[in-house]
């Protein structure tokens, strides 16, 4: 049997609560997530927890398309999730959008 | 293409490797199986790792990068499971089938485990690889006491390891005394003082017969029934090559795999080169016999050369900071041998020089180990010493009184990195020829250096004493980091030059390989443009480390610290009733006194850190800046029946001149009003103590990892000049310190005395020093109040959203 997925979106709130460069932190039911705008209309949201010890992702400081966490300096790809050398590891990406001047962030609400 | 297989992706294979391609880039078409998921790292200076000097990201000799620029294709993480040595493939763990023309097993060695009831419980480990340092690191977060069993190099070198992480640290010792295959007694015994002054805890002629606990190690028994409670064991017994992948496919193998003076095996077009190897009855562990089979290795499989190995010289070194130890070839005394000895108990040092038939066959050196690359000439080219005087064996017993360094009477082929085989001559050329100004392109062109690092003063003592003059400004020139090839002070004076006052500015006009710079370069460079500007720059708080940006310490779990001021440590219940009233309200965690003085509300959210702090209504006490964080005075004159000043009104009023001043590390002062020095002031950054009618100003104590005594800089009669000279000495720090560099460390660098002629000598100098800090003053603004009052500080940095669906 194939796996299917449903997904939902949510509505993360205006472009303007945004700032450019600094990530967000967005809670959505409990789940932790950090919302980073590299560009005008570029977003990328990854889960608001570093693989290593769970350190907030959102406070970490933004180079390029790279977060490195507050706690032990993980190097971070906010775009793909991936951890950088020489530490390993990923963390979880949404989809995110602007629309109409709304930030919209893709949840997976359930696999089957 | 000939296709070349090399098994194990560790020193000795990538070396091997390294030479191949040295010697002819087209030859092979390379394929690499790595059982660790990392690329090459250097193994030696795990102990630094654990010892918390370099992380694990230093240590890397090749990254991924360079296997990709030499064509070598890496299996990483993946075993070499089988080979073929008939149809000539080696089989990989994850399906990897790779063929080959020519095979190099270097596949090195494992830890020996000893064979003991309990050995394999949880906490139980050895020290070889990165995941054994990850696995200390982490059990220290969370466990207090370790055992470490085996008092050898690689035991040693862990418990120093585990001391750094603060762990409670044991040495169990089957031998009489430590080291006892490179050291004799007497040096043996001078190393157990020491390292038991550093805080380790032997247990000689200790035979370990059980390991104790659930699931988890809980203790050891002895064989003679006593026993030790621990929550960590680290066996450092020993090494056992790994040969089973050998000796499975058909190489003759005894203590490890047999080779010949190639390095081959018996097997047709099979090699071995490492730890894995044995050449005629001996198995090496030590990285430069290793290198020394990589390089005949290399020259007869690009067939360049035709060279031989025939056997190394084994000497040793000690990794642990505040010992110097050496040992080589054959140390003890025998019917046939007399000795050289300098034993003086006072400076704890230590040396012994073997001879038999004239010439020096074997050494030990403790406590100063600057001789070290001469015996060890000597004992390779077997020197007949017997006309010399003693001074010429042990130069550095007649340098004692003068400071000339050790390289200047070294011959050209006296070696000065022991590991990589290099000789002072091909420093030299190199210097020269390629014109090297730095330490680290000296290791880049040359590979000294390059391994256990021991070499690293005397390359630098060599490469002042061959550019002369030319050397203080290369001085030791080390990027910033990896975007750039400029070293802080270069970036500085382009600051200074350019007058550049944004940190993308500076990145964009140096040329930073890294458009937006990394989280080392961009914090170093926003205190640079503040500290050469504090007019004009801007700063950036997105190139801040998040407790600077949002003036609070994180915590382990993401929530925050609040430290605000008490000046000089003084308090009143008017303060403490605001303190609980707010530690009630956000039900803070927990209030605690910290070490400097102050109250600390641990635990709070972030989003609550500006409403708590609007209604503390005290200012910052900067806990979480490279800034001026605390003056922690003692009573003093009006209660103390030995004051003999007023400590804690000059302790308040450095503070509030100088709170939050940003300077490259944190600054921390005391102020005591006698020599009892109830305040610490010997160990502060800067440590003012009371005499009568006079303060001392001590400078350069530090608290922290590396204990240091503060210097006495002067002696001033008046609060005014204790003020001026503070004002004057932390502006000489900010202005000539690197970013992260305590004035500790500073001061070692740039050396007292330069520092008194800049400000005890030199009035206008000083004068000019504390005007400039007056500058900075002026643009100081007390953060929690600027970020109480800021709406889009607040919302941008502060506030979380909530979503619901
Ligand atoms: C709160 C406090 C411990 C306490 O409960 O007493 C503390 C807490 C931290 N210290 Fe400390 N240090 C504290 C007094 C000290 C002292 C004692 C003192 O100041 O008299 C020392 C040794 C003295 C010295 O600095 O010379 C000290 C030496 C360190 C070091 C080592 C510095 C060094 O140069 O070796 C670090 C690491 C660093 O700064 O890079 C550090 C770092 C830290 C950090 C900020 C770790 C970090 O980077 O996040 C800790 C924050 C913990 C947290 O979760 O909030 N802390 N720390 C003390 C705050 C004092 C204050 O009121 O500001
Ligand atoms: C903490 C510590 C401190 C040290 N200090 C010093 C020092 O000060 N001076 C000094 O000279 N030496 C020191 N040494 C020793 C030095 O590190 C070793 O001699 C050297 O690393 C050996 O090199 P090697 O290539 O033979 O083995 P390694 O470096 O161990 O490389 C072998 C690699 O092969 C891999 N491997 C094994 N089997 C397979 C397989 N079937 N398939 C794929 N991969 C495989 C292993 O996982 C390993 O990564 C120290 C060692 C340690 C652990
Ligand atoms: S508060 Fe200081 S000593 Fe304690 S764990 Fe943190 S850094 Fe280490
Ligand atoms: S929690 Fe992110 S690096 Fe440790």
């Amino acid at each position: 049997m194939q796996e299917t997925i449903r997904t939902k979106i949510i509505d993360a709130g205006s472009l303007e609560e945004f700032p450019v460069k600094i990530s967000k932190e967005v809670i959505v039911e409990g789940l932790p997530l950090a919302v980073f705008r590299l560009g005008d209309d570029e977003f990328y949201t990854i889960k608001n927890e570093c693989p290593h010890q769970k350190g907030p992702l959102s406070q970490g400081i933004i180079s390029g398309e790279y977060v490195y966490c507050p706690l032990h300096n993980w190097k971070i790809s906010v775009t793909d999730g991936k951890v950088q050398d020489p530490d390993e590891g990923c963390v979880e990406t949404f989809p995110t959008y602007l629309k109409d001047g709304r930030v919209l962030i893709e949840l997976i609400e359930e696999a089957t | 293409m000939e296709k070349l297989v090399l098994i194990g992706n560790g020193m000795a294979g990538i070396r091997t490797l390294e030479e191949i391609i040295k010697r002819d880039p087209d030859r092979f078409e390379i394929t690499i199986f790595g059982k660790e998921p990392y690329p090459n790292y250097n193994r030696i200076l795990l102990s630094s790792v654990l010892q918390g000097d370099s992380s694990v990201k230093d240590i890397i000799l090749n990254d991924y990068d360079w296997y990709e620029k030499n064509g070598c294709s890496l299996h990483c993480g993946e075993e070499a499971v089988q080979v073929d040595t008939e149809q000539k493939v080696v089989y990989g763990s994850s399906g990897t089938k790779a063929a080959y023309d020519k095979l190099i097993f270097a596949t090195g060695s494992d830890p020996f485990m000893l064979p003991i009831d309990g050995a394999d419980k949880e906490g139980v480990i050895a020290f070889r690889d990165i995941n054994d340092c990850e696995a200390m690191i982490d059990t220290s977060k969370t466990h207090k006491r370790a055992a470490v069993i085996g008092g050898g190099l690689l035991g040693l070198e862990a418990a120093r390891g585990l001391l750094n992480l603060n762990m409670e640290v044991d040495v169990i010792h089957l031998p009489e005394f430590l080291m006892e295959r490179q050291l004799d007694e007497p040096a043996a015994a001078m190393l157990r003082e020491e390292l038991e002054n550093q805080g380790m805890v032997f247990h000689m002629n200790k035979q370990t017969v059980k390991i104790r606990g659930e699931e988890r190690v809980s203790g050891l028994l002895f064989k003679d029934g006593t026993s030790l409670d621990t929550d960590l064991v680290v066996m450092a017994v020993g090494i056992r090559p790994n040969v089973a992948l050998a000796a499975a496919s058909g190489l003759e193998t005894d203590r490890a795999i047999l080779v010949d003076d190639q390095m081959r095996t018996n097997v047709p077009d099979v090699y071995a080169v490492g730890e894995c190897v044995e050449h005629r009855g001996t198995v090496y562990g030590l990285v430069a016999p290793l290198y020394e089979q990589g390089s005949v290795l290399a020259d007869h499989l690009a067939e360049t050369a035709e060279s031989a190995y025939e056997g190394s010289l084994m000497y040793t070194q000690l990794k642990v900071s505040g010992v110097d130890v050496f040992s080589a070839g054959e140390f003890t005394d025998g019917s046939d041998t007399k000795a050289i000895r300098v034993h003086d108990e006072f400076e704890g040092v230590y040396k012994k020089v073997v001879v038999r038939g004239g010439s020096v066959i074997g050494a030990v050196l403790f406590g100063d180990t600057s001789d070290s690359p001469r015996l060890l000439d000597m004992i390779k080219k077997q020197t007949d010493i017997s006309e010399m005087d003693k001074a010429a064996i042990l130069p550095s017993e007649k340098r004692e009184a003068s400071t000339e360094s050790a390289v200047v009477s070294m011959a050209e082929d006296e070696t000065i990195c022991g590991c990589n085989g290099v000789c002072k001559g091909d420093i030299v050329a190199s210097i020269q020829e390629k014109e090297l100004s730095s330490l680290q392109e000296v290791t880049q062109h040359t590979n000294a250096g390059r391994s256990c690092g021991g070499c690293k003063p005397l390359v630098s003592e060599l490469l002042e004493l061959t550019l002369g003059d030319a050397f203080r400004e290369a001085d030791q020139k080390e990027p910033m980091c990896g975007c750039t090839t400029l070293s802080h002070e270069e970036v500085t004076a382009e600051i200074r030059d350019k007058k550049l006052t944004l940190v993308r500015e500076v990145m964009n006009v140096l040329g930073w390989s890294e458009p937006e710079g990394c989280s080392s370069c961009r914090p170093a460079i926003n205190y640079y443009i503040n500290m050469v500007n504090p007019e004009e720059a801007e700063d950036d708080a997105n190139s801040r480390f998040i407790n600077e940006r949002v003036h609070a310490n994180i915590q382990n779990d993401g929530t925050y610290s609040v430290v605000p001021r008490m000046y000089g440590g003084v308090t009143n219940p008017e303060e403490l009733r605001k303190i609980a009233d707010v530690a009630d309200k956000y039900n803070v965690r927990m209030v605690k006194v910290t070490g400097g003085q102050r109250l600390d509300l641990l635990g709070v959210k972030k989003a609550d850190l500006p409403s708590i702090w609007e209604e503390l209504g005290m200012p910052s006490g900067h806990a979480y800046g490279k800034a001026v964080r605390t003056v922690k005075t003692c009573v003093g004159q009006d209660f103390c029946r030995f004051g003999t000043q007023d400590s804690i009104q000059l302790g308040i009023d450095l503070e509030k001149k100088f709170q939050g001043v940003p300077t490259p590390h944190k600054v921390k002062m005391g102020v005591s009003a006698c020599p009892r020095n109830c305040a610490e002031s010997g160990i502060k950054d800067i440590g003012i103590v009371g005499l009568q009618g006079a303060w001392e100003m001590y400078v350069g104590g530090n608290g922290g990892v590396d204990l240091r005594q503060g210097d006495l800089l002067c002696t001033v009669t008046s609060d005014e000049d204790v003020i001026h000279m503070t004002a004057a000495y932390m502006q000489l720090y900010r202005e000539t310190a690197k970013y992260l560099e305590r004035t500790s460390h500073w001061l070692e660098r740039v050396g007292l005395k330069w520092v008194q002629e800049q400000l005890v000598d030199h009035e206008a100098n000083c004068a000019a020093l504390a005007e400039r800090m007056e500058r900075t003053i002026a643009q100081m603004e007390e953060p929690w109040e600027q970020i109480v009052n800021s709406g889009t500080i607040k919302q941008d940095y502060f506030d979380v959203k909530h979503v619901t669906t």
